[in-house]
């Protein structure tokens, strides 16, 4: 059980949780008002909907052996993008208005996935420059877009994808749910996911296998930056306006925190979905604790900055030795005798 | 005859020399060693931090910790100035700071081999929290020694003047070509990045290279930190916000390759200054917004990887 990729991420956000349940117990409280659930658990769910959206995208970048480090931007410039659109037409509460700005603002972060994706796989660049330059110069598109400002929106509709619920639960759930079953489907039950996972072993090798090694690398920038710009969508219209300067800020590096507390690797080759929807949500449910508990909110980045230490070196297989070694203080000769013939 | 590898860090020289002459027959007043000179003011801090960024990248890591070490730095003095220490006993004493942080990242980075990415992110994450564990607000420093230093012109002939942080900002850089190409430290370095497998196998000190990296970066953070001190005369927890990727952009734009390995202090300080020509044409220009600072920043970095691929002979496709 050890063994298992899903036990360390489980057991750190089982002990988040029971933390939780030990210090306050009302955090499980989940009540109906005006058919809608509220709770901390929901709000973890809603607020987390984006990181985990995004961390989708890069899990799939990560296992091809690359890294995004441009989403942060992708979701502002979707985000500007949608709501200059919105707050430019006429007719404020038409559907057809909000479609029209979904389509463009996921049409253009495809296109800067397509961007990332040729300069890592068309021009052969190392991904993680190939990233730095989009999200060097993505915050200032943003800004662009936006002329600087913050562009404010009062659409319903728009409103409806971030804030909005359906079934009672937050809209946003069950975007994420979508996303996740249909990313967990195509790389499981297709061969899409062993394609992943063997360019991100060794592109040269799985090309001579017959893998277009490039074309797959290709769709798995498209497809994050696909992502990043749903989240961009979801943020933005959780607050009804667009910061060029704020949106999406540090959000690469909470996906990729993500993805590395789900157990997948940053040498590529492997991946985990699963495990990458836990490292969010432990991401999210940290943070809540932190604020729940009383934590002024400025000491959280330190609380988070230990966390990541510790569940990084809880997974790195040299500490782990070494804590061994150090309970071990007894020495059998002939035990490490055994092990080097057997 | 022209080494092949130089020929990275001769067309950095060359893009300065052009933005600054086209810069030069554009606007009225911009041709003059004052401009250069303040290129250096007030860029003094991001040159300190480029030159510990540089040590890292060759080595085949990465510091993403520099711009909150900046920020921590200038948050620390400022709260003890203001306590009543003396700045004698507070600058050595964030530079400790500083150069322990760094070590101890490298420390885990080597004992513990968890990519440098993560670790420093994770240092970045603690030395911005600790900023606001100290205060959420900006502290100003009124203290004598400081607003001396900020307001000393050390003059040049001609009329021109220099900064004291100038001057710290090129020992900084001198130290680091003596360090980088005169010194055991510096060749173990760039072995270290060529190929970490070789430099064990050759019997290099691996860890305490790769820990010593880490502790000049944090240093240099911490000294860039005292130099925007000295610049901004205040301590805030969002101060240097993104510094590490515009020193990052400055060591690429200097022809550092990102795999380790290649690399030179002199592109890093040219980095640096065709940084600060874009954003001296930028407001020379005065109706382009600071924005496309960013925009032609990304551009930049872009023409500057592709000359790369064309002038490098090794294939670093996947190389991390």
């Amino acid at each position: 059980m050890l063994k298992h990729h899903l036990f360390w991420p489980l057991s750190v956000l089982g002990a988040l949780l029971l933390f939780n349940l030990l210090y306050a117990p009302e955090f499980f409280s989940i009540i109906m008002r005006d058919g809608h659930l509220y709770g901390s658990l929901i709000d973890i769910l809603n607020f987390g909907s984006p990181l985990i959206i995004v961390a989708i995208g890069m899990t799939l970048v990560i296992a091809t052996k690359g890294i995004d480090l441009s989403v942060g931007s992708v979701v502002a410039i979707a985000g500007a993008i949608a709501c200059l659109t919105i707050s430019q037409g006429d007719g404020q509460n038409a559907i057809s208005l909000v479609l029209i700005a979904i389509g463009i603002a996921l049409v253009l972060s495809i296109i800067l996935g397509v961007w990332n994706g040729f300069l890592v796989a068309g021009i052969g660049m190392q991904p993680i420059i190939a990233t730095l330059i989009l999200m060097v110069a993505g915050r200032g598109v943003a800004q662009l877009i936006t002329d600087g400002q913050i562009i404010t929106v009062s659409n319903e509709p728009y409103k409806y994808i971030g804030s909005g619920s359906l079934a009672t639960l937050p809209f946003s759930i069950f975007i994420v749910a979508a996303l996740f079953l249909v990313a967990s489907i195509l790389t499981r039950k297709t061969s899409l996911g062993l394609f992943i996972e063997s360019v991100g072993c060794k592109p040269e090798a799985s090309r001579l296998a017959g893998i277009r090694s490039k074309t797959v690398m290709f769709a798995v920038y498209m497809f994050c930056g696909l992502c990043a710009g749903i989240a961009g969508l979801i943020l933005s219209s959780n607050v009804s306006s667009a910061d060029g300067n704020n949106a999406g800020l540090w959000y690469e590096l909470d996906a990729i925190l993500a993805v590395v507390i789900g157990g997948t690797s940053l040498n590529g080759g492997r991946f985990y979905l699963m495990g990458t929807l836990i490292g969010a949500l432990i991401i999210q449910t940290l943070t809540t604790t932190i604020y729940m508990i009383g934590v002024p909110p400025e000491i959280t980045l330190v609380v988070k900055a230990i966390v990541v230490l510790i569940v990084c070196l809880v997974q790195s297989e040299s500490f782990r030795k070494t804590l061994i070694s150090r309970w071990k203080t007894r020495h059998y000769p002939a035990e490490s005798e055994v092990k080097q013939h057997a | 005859m022209l080494k092949r590898q130089y020929i990275p860090i001769l067309v950095t020289i060359g893009l300065f020399a052009l933005m600054f002459t086209i810069g030069s027959f554009r606007y009225t007043g911009f041709f003059s060693l004052q401009v250069i000179l303040n290129l250096l003011i007030d860029n003094a801090f991001l040159l300190i931090a480029a030159v510990g960024m540089t040590f890292v990248i060759v080595s085949g890591g990465i510091d993403l910790s520099v711009g909150s070490m900046i920020a921590l730095t200038t948050m620390v003095s400022a709260s003890l100035v203001q306590a009543g220490w003396p700045p004698q006993l507070v600058i050595p004493l964030v530079l400790t700071i500083g150069s322990l942080f760094g070590w101890g990242m490298g420390a885990v980075i080597h004992y513990f081999k968890i990519q440098p990415f993560i670790v420093t992110l994770a240092g970045m994450f603690l030395a911005r929290g600790l900023c606001y564990v100290i205060s959420i607000n900006t502290i100003t420093i009124d203290n004598a020694f400081y607003t001396s230093v900020a307001q000393t012109k050390v003059n040049l002939p001609g009329q021109n003047f220099i900064s004291i942080s100038v001057i710290i900002a090129m020992l900084v850089v001198f130290l680091g070509i003596y360090m980088a190409h005169y010194t055991r430290f510096g060749r173990n370095t760039y072995a270290l990045g060529g190929s970490e497998q070789s430099s064990l196998l050759m019997g290099l000190p691996v860890g305490r290279t790769k820990m010593t990296v880490y502790m000049f970066s944090g240093f240099c953070s911490a000294l860039a930190g005292v130099v925007f001190t000295f610049y901004m005369l205040s301590g805030y927890g969002l101060h240097a916000m993104g510094m590490e990727l515009d020193a990052i952009a400055a060591v690429v734009i200097g022809g550092t390759l990102l795999t380790g390995g290649v690399g030179y202090i002199v592109g890093t300080f040219f980095g640096v200054l065709i940084q600060g020509v874009i954003q001296t044409i930028i407001s020379f220009e005065g109706t382009l917004s600071s924005w496309w600072t960013k925009i032609v920043i990304g551009i930049l970095l872009f023409m500057f990887i592709l000359l790369q691929r064309l002038f490098s002979g090794r294939s670093w496709v996947h190389r991390r």
